[in-house]
């Protein structure tokens, strides 16, 4: 398990962080509004953008988009051997079409959500992974969703090594 | 409905071309530049009007094809370093009252229905907690289990312990490598 978190965060980052998972303001100077609500400058407030993009805290400023309305997405799972899993990692990774891949524990222990433009797309992706891996992948596309959390709030205390 | 249909639906209202919306897509799933004039200078590149770029982005918001817009935070960075699956074998004819539960739990961030696929794999509803650490995860699964309708039901936690990839659906870009 990795946490890098040995850096420090400003009141400024924090409350950017928690105010603006969404509803990021749609204005020809957006980085104005945000430093008028929090007392800052523009300047101070792209800084702080910046610093968080370096820091990797932020993975980007933009949308995200609704899977089944952008295209076509589905999780998918491969049951690997423990010591070949961040060799076959690699591979699923070098697809453009997949965002996320994780390790978890389990007999199926890789775990990576893909996207297309369209469903056939998406399923040549899918079977284009099963032949340049040799596993062939659990696939669990989304039937309906009951919930999406839209960035939930972060606790900043002294046990997350963030202050 | 893909995403070229639904930009295709809204060219007049909009008044940028396809190719417009679609190098906007493109441009805006990259990450906005941190720059005074984001829109503008998106707008510059397409040969858009910042006005246009702004009302797009609003729309495809109104639509849903964007669900939020804003800061994407790698959460292992700030500490969030548990992240667990708990997947749930719920009988069919209960499976939205058990997502209803689920949802409603201010630990649990999503909560989808996805297919069984037997004998492999028999479960069918799907939800991610974040926390801090595994005990804190574990804790919070347990007290949420004490509620009757949850008590029974087969379930399995997978926490991840290496994220080889996080980042937002590339779909233009996927459509462009053609893989």
């Amino acid at each position: 398990m990795m946490n890098d978190a040995n850096f420090t965060l400003d009141n400024l980052s924090k409350q950017v962080i928690n105010a603006y998972q969404k509803g990021f303001p749609l204005c020809n100077r957006p980085f104005l509004e945000l430093a008028n609500r929090f007392n800052s400058t523009e300047k101070r407030v792209l800084e702080c953008f910046q610093d968080l993009q370096q820091m990797q805290v932020l993975s980007r400023l933009g949308p995200v988009f609704n899977h089944q309305k952008a295209g076509a997405s589905t999780l998918a799972a491969l049951a690997v051997p423990e010591e070949q899993i961040d060799e076959i990692a690699k591979l699923v990774n070098q697809f453009t079409q997949v965002n996320h891949n994780y390790a978890r524990e389990h007999s199926y222990n890789l775990w990576f959500v893909a996207t297309a433009t369209n469903e056939d797309a998406l399923q040549q992706c899918l079977a284009h992974i099963h032949r340049e891996t040799g596993f062939k992948p659990l696939i669990l596309p989304m039937e309906q969703a009951y919930h999406i959390d839209l960035g939930f709030n972060i606790e900043f205390t002294e046990s997350t090594g963030v202050q | 409905m893909t995403a070229q249909q639904l930009l295709a639906d809204n060219i007049d209202s909009l008044q940028l071309s396809p190719e417009q919306q679609l190098e906007l897509f493109a441009a805006i799933e990259q990450g906005l530049p941190l720059v005074a004039q984001p829109y503008l200078a998106i707008a510059e590149e397409i040969g858009a009007t910042e006005e246009q770029v702004i009302s797009t982005i609003e729309h495809w918001q109104e639509q849903g094809m964007i669900r939020r817009f804003g800061l994407v935070i790698r959460h292992r960075k700030l500490g969030y370093v548990a992240n667990a699956m708990v997947v749930w074998n719920v009988d069919d004819a209960c499976v939205d009252d058990v997502a209803a539960i689920l949802a409603q739990k201010k630990v649990i961030t999503l909560c989808y229905r996805r297919p069984r696929v037997l004998p492999d794999w028999p479960y069918n509803l799907f939800c991610m907690i974040h926390g801090k650490d595994r005990a804190q995860v574990i804790k919070q699964l347990d007290d949420m289990c004490q509620h009757s309708e949850l008590a029974g039901i087969d379930k399995k936690i997978l926490f991840s312990n290496k994220a080889y990839k996080q980042r937002g659906g590339k779909y233009s870009q996927a459509s462009a490598s053609g893989n």
